[in-house]
């Protein structure tokens, strides 16, 4: 919103005071000012009110006009014109010798033969509208040769206040509400409105008017014929464009006045179209043009506003063309009127429509404010219409005012939310400033708050904090520490073991961290050959290509290992992140937090990068849990999923993920000549899987006595599957089982371990330790193995 | 000297000459001084000569038996020399500037920038916190304080699922089940409640270089008896200046957060210019971090906390912008790409 300081000036007197300070005050203690601020007319001087008194056409120019004006010099000026709209007796805005506009100082100039000495100026050329269609017509009686600056208001500060910074203060959109604001920062008086006494019209008769829906709180109205005037003062005109909006004809103009100062959206009908105004819904939709040309299709949830039964209004939106006010209006019936914040916000988004009326209503304006905005309206339109006929009393309906609010809170209070002294006499100004009613008692006030702040924005002692301290300034607060006692702090374990993989993943195996969205990827999937996984999906997603929630996240990850190929011939990726899985059965999502690692590799060996992969798992979960995962063989389930080597990963007897590797097809898809594998890992039960304890051994002072076994192992059987037996010796008399060697061909899987042997109270005896070996090794012959002793 | 001693000696020095390695020179030693050696023989002979002649003898193969174990000693020491310096000289110069490989992985710039936020707040008896993503209507605005009908309802783009929950779109969705969470503590043991909780939120806007529809928050809470406004000027002014690594200020303006009241939106003196004003600050020596303010009485009430006995504050970082400033990262598209020419740059950094 685009706010004028000479309107604001209007309410209080900032004289002597440095207003781009103030602004910037405001903005630390209102609302946000935009960084650029408009200094208005400052770069135009030397614009006088001159008479053209002579008009002749160029004899060689179809369009240029030689021209003798009067611009108070006592004698007449000679000026070069190309201006459509000159004529003889006409004052216009007139740029003498010397003058500057912008850039641009005015000299005696030549035009197709014949010397300027000056320039007939248009409005737009002077900033105080967008009209370029001829040069300025000023219709004040105002003597040639005065400075227009010294008549009009050129000169001005324009700021930007932004919108979304004033959602929680319906009083701040209007100058009038703003000056209360910066009355209260300078600390200056802050005057009442110039308003019409309504009283003097209580004989005439009412309005027909009848408010039947309660989305209507309150609804003001007021008759006046015989208007006259149809172009705007200047000054009005001035102020409506430097706030960003534009003269239509005098009475639209002076509603949207009313708007920009009050805040009080305001709509004035042609009477001739509105009799027995009726405020209420329509049983069905139906279409309705409004002013500005475009038919909108109305439902039966929009509030309107009826002539009888013929709706002449979108209530708090925007009127409709046939009621509208025209050139030929000189009858008006005002409507002031209050609506139901929330009807009136969902009606602009059922509409796709916003008006500044609308944006208004939206933030709960104050019902308070109808009635003095008539009266307001009033006095400018007699003051600039001296002949407009007021042939109505006020009519006004308050079906639904809001309950006064009266607050209560003590100094401590105050002390212990700001953390500072803020002493009694700052707070009772503060708040008398703006306008709240304070009566103290010892240490304790009572406030009253006022009608334009109890629509929703103070209600609670905790909002009075906040009137206190941002007018107090928080650049003056004294900064302390709180003193609170302290405690230790103990992380999750899901965190500590979540912080610690990826640790290990980027720092002991060179892994590379990755984040990606919470949807599949239809598009990025469907082009490596891994359909969209049936899961919840988004009501409102963007795209269909982003609207299933995903399950897993390897698919994702697959499309990111796509996205790498060619980054290096191997690379690993990993991500902690979520997926869902399903509902359950409260139909709530069953979100899981996750480990995805894939390894791709151009140069190793399918079989390499598994194992590469399964050793990530293993030093996981012996590093961060000391414990040594279980792998089960398993059907896989997934497409992009290779029917062999999957498997599932248990901890601690806890089923925590799977691993495998990509099934070819989408193995090729992503790249023909490397090897992909997976794995993904549940955060939580990973977690959940009790971390065994060190348990310290004394090393052995006596010797111990190490057997290498040399095992073949056949077909079908795994290594995991011959553990069995030496578990009953382990513990006991072997006090560890080591891999030596591995030793594979097509024919042979031979792995060699190594037997140690010891005793911490004795030498152990070749021969008691030939007994377990002879054990083991007749377990393992039960197996198929077949030994070769070292 | 005897001739037999005399003629073994030079036959050692000669023997000796041409050995060249320390197995043959092992050999030797056993040949001339082992059991069955010739030298040893010498002395086993001796019983056989006269008295007279013991002694002279005898001497004269001490001498020769002294003379063979000093020589076969520096002979040894000679040849283990020459090992050395052959396994030396065999030695290749290595070219150590040939590229490492795979020598180090990476850290999304999140996790870092998440990680030293955490840190931060840990070092100041902060709890962090973690939150799931999809949450329900009531934990991400009713419990604070954004009833239905709420206009900041439609300041935000939320991303509502199926079943009814929703993609959270703000970490505040935590904060009911931080006050429940912790609120027991304080009200039986006067633990203040000290959290921040990092996570992941959801917003159904379109996408650029500046937007994203995903993106990571931080927020953080802390409630006891007498929390105050200049408590959390000091607390964001303290953090600030640790995550930047250098003396932040901090401004407050007012801000209309309904979870807050009074809510601030915080500035910080400008990074780049210190504050006498940049292009950066667009001249103005600050610039506009995050939100934040003094925990809304519903809130509390909701959280099972009385508003009139505890107040609080509560601040909401935005962690991704925070890892685009630190980085310079310019297009925040990258951060989500899985692309590791961008990605595989970001080693640890805390």
């Amino acid at each position: 919103m685009l706010l004028s300081m000479n309107w604001i000036s209007d309410f209080v007197d900032l004289e002597g005071l440095d207003k781009l300070e103030l602004i910037h005050r405001f903005s630390l203690s209102t609302a946000e000012v935009e960084n650029d601020i408009y200094m208005k007319g400052s770069d135009i001087s030397g614009i006088v009110v001159a008479e053209i008194k002579s008009v002749e056409p160029h004899p060689e120019s179809k369009k240029l006009h030689l021209l003798k004006v009067d611009a108070g010099d006592g004698s007449l000026t000679d000026v070069v014109c190309g201006a459509p709209n000159v004529r003889v007796g006409m004052k216009t805005a007139f740029a003498k010798v010397g003058a500057k506009i912008g850039e641009i100082t005015i000299a005696p100039r030549k035009l197709a033969g014949y010397t300027s000495n000056g320039m007939c100026c248009g409005e737009s050329e002077i900033g105080i509208s967008d009209d370029n269609s001829g040069i300025m017509e000023i219709t004040d009686d105002i003597p040639c040769g005065t400075d227009i600056k010294t008549v009009y208001d050129l000169d001005d500060i324009i700021f930007e206040v932004d919108n979304k910074s004033l959602t929680n203060r319906p009083d701040l959109w209007g100058h009038y509400g703003i000056a209360r604001e910066f009355a209260a920062l300078a600390g200056r008086e802050f005057k009442p409105l110039d308003t019409a006494d309504l009283t003097v019209y209580d004989a005439l008769p009412k309005v027909d008017m009848k408010i039947e829906d309660t989305l209507c709180r309150r609804y003001s109205s007021i008759k006046v014929e015989n208007i006259s005037r149809t172009v705007s003062p200047v000054n009005i005109r001035i102020r409506l464009y430097y706030c960003g909006m534009r003269a239509i004809n005098f009475l639209a103009d002076l509603t949207n006045y009313l708007m920009l100062e009050m805040g009080q959206p305001m709509h004035a009908f042609d009477a001739r179209k509105v009799e027995q105004i009726r405020i209420r819904r329509f049983d069905k939709p139906f279409t309705f043009r409004t002013l500005d040309g475009v038919d909108r299709n109305v439902d039966e949830n929009t509030l309107m506003i009826c002539s009888g039964d013929t709706p002449v209004a979108i209530a708090g939106i925007m009127g409709g063309l046939d009621s509208e006010i025209v050139d030929d209006t000189t009858t008006l019936t005002l409507e002031s009127a209050n609506f139901d914040a929330a009807s009136i916000r969902k009606s602009t988004v059922r509409l796709s429509h916003r008006t500044d009326a609308s944006i208004r209503y939206e933030k709960s304006l104050d019902p308070e404010m109808t009635v003095p905005a008539i009266a307001r309206f009033l006095y400018l339109l007699q003051k600039n219409d001296p002949g407009a006929k007021v042939v109505s009393s006020l009519t006004d309906e308050y079906a639904a005012p809001f309950p006064p609010v009266t607050l209560s809170f003590d100094q401590a209070f105050v002390d212990r939310y700001t953390g500072i002294r803020i002493d009694r006499d700052t707070i009772v100004k503060t708040l008398t400033g703006l306008g709240f009613g304070v009566t103290t008692q010892d240490d304790r006030f009572t406030v009253d708050v006022p009608s334009w702040r109890i629509t929703k924005d103070v209600t609670m002692n905790a909002d009075i904090i906040e009137e206190i301290t941002r007018i107090y300034g928080y650049d003056n607060f004294e900064i302390n520490t709180a003193r609170s006692p302290l405690y230790p702090v103990r992380p999750t374990e899901e965190k500590t073991d979540e912080e610690k993989m990826k640790d290990l993943l980027v720092k002991r195996f060179s892994l590379h961290e990755v984040h990606s969205y919470v949807w599949q990827y239809a598009d990025e999937q469907k082009a490596i050959g891994i359909p969209v996984k049936e899961n919840i999906r988004l009501l409102n997603a963007s795209n269909p290509n982003i609207e299933t929630i995903r399950c897993s996240m390897i698919p994702t990850q697959l499309c990111q290992v796509k996205t790498n190929v060619g980054f290096a011939s191997e690379f690993g990726i990993f991500e902690a992140g979520r997926v869902v899985k399903g509902l359950d059965e409260n139909n709530l999502c069953i979100e899981r937090k996750m480990l995805a690692v894939t390894l791709y590799s151009k140069t190793s060996s399918i079989k390499e990068l598994y194992f590469r992969l399964r050793d990530i798992v293993s030093g996981l979960s012996a590093d961060i849990k000391h414990l040594e995962p279980e792998f089960r063989a398993a059907q896989p389930t997934e497409c992009y999923e290779h029917p062999v080597n999957y498997n599932k990963i248990f901890l601690g007897g806890i089923e925590i993920g799977y691993m495998g590797i990509v099934h070819p097809t989408v193995s090729k898809a992503i790249d023909k000549k490397a090897g992909i594998v997976f794995a993904e890992i549940d955060i939580n039960k990973f977690a959940s899987a009790q971390t065994a304890p060190i348990q310290y051994e004394e090393p052995s002072k006596y010797p111990s006595i190490e057997y290498d076994l040399s095992m073949d192992i056949p077909a079908g059987v795994l290594f995991g599957n011959l553990r069995e037996c030496w578990k009953d010796a382990e513990g006991k008399l072997l006090r560890r089982v080591g891999v030596v060697d591995t030793y594979d061909t097509e024919e042979i899987h031979r792995i060699t371990v190594r037997l140690e042997f010891g005793s911490n109270e004795r030498t152990l005896s070749s021969a008691e330790v030939q007994e377990v070996v002879d054990t083991i090794i007749s377990g393992l012959a039960e197996k198929g193995v077949s030994i070769k002793t070292a | 000297m005897d001739e037999k001693v005399l003629s073994l000696k030079e036959r050692i020095d000669k023997e000796l000459e041409e050995i060249s390695s320390l197995s043959e020179l092992d050999n030797m030693r056993v040949s001339y001084l082992g059991k069955k050696g010739s030298i040893t023989a010498l002395l086993k002979g001796m019983k056989d000569l006269a008295a007279d002649q013991k002694k002279a003898f005898g001497a004269d193969v001490n001498k020769l038996k002294e003379f063979a174990s000093q020589r076969i000693e520096e002979k040894t020491e000679e040849l283990r020399r020459r090992q050395v310096e052959a396994e030396i000289a065999s030695m290749p110069v290595f070219d150590v500037s040939a590229p490492a490989e795979n020598c180090t992985g990476s850290y999304h710039p999140i996790t870092l920038v998440q990680r030293q936020c955490e840190a931060i707040f840990r070092s100041m008896g902060f709890t962090v916190e973690d939150y799931s993503e999809v949450v329900t209507d009531y934990e991400c605005f009713e419990a604070v304080n954004i009833p239905k009908d709420h206009p900041a309802r439609d300041m935000q783009d939320t991303y509502y699922l199926e079943n009814g929950q929703l993609l959270k779109s703000q970490t505040t969705a935590a904060q009911n089940a931080i006050l429940r969470k912790y609120g027991p503590a304080l009200k039986e043991n006067g633990v203040p409640i000290k959290a921040v909780f990092p996570g992941r939120c959801f917003r159904n806007e379109a996408t650029d270089a500046c937007h994203e529809n995903t993106f990571f928050q931080m927020e953080g809470v802390m409630v006891d008896k007498n929390i105050s406004i200049s408590n959390l000027i000091y607390f964001m002014e303290t953090m600030l200046s640790e995550v930047f690594q250098k003396e932040i200020k901090v401004r407050l303006r007012p801000g209309f957060f309904p979870f807050v009241e009074p809510g601030f939106e915080l500035d910080i003196s400008c990074l780049f210019c210190g504050g006498e004003g940049c292009p950066s600050c667009k001249h103005s020596g600050w610039l506009e971090l995050c939100p934040c303010g003094m925990i809304h009485p519903n809130v509390l009430r909701e959280g099972g906390i009385d508003p009139d006995e505890y107040t609080g504050f509560a601040f909401g970082l935005g962690l991704t912008r925070l890892a685009m400033m630190k980085y310079g990262i310019k297009d925040i598209r990258d951060l989500n790409s899985g692309n590791l020419r961008s990605l595989s740059q970001f080693t640890d950094d805390n």
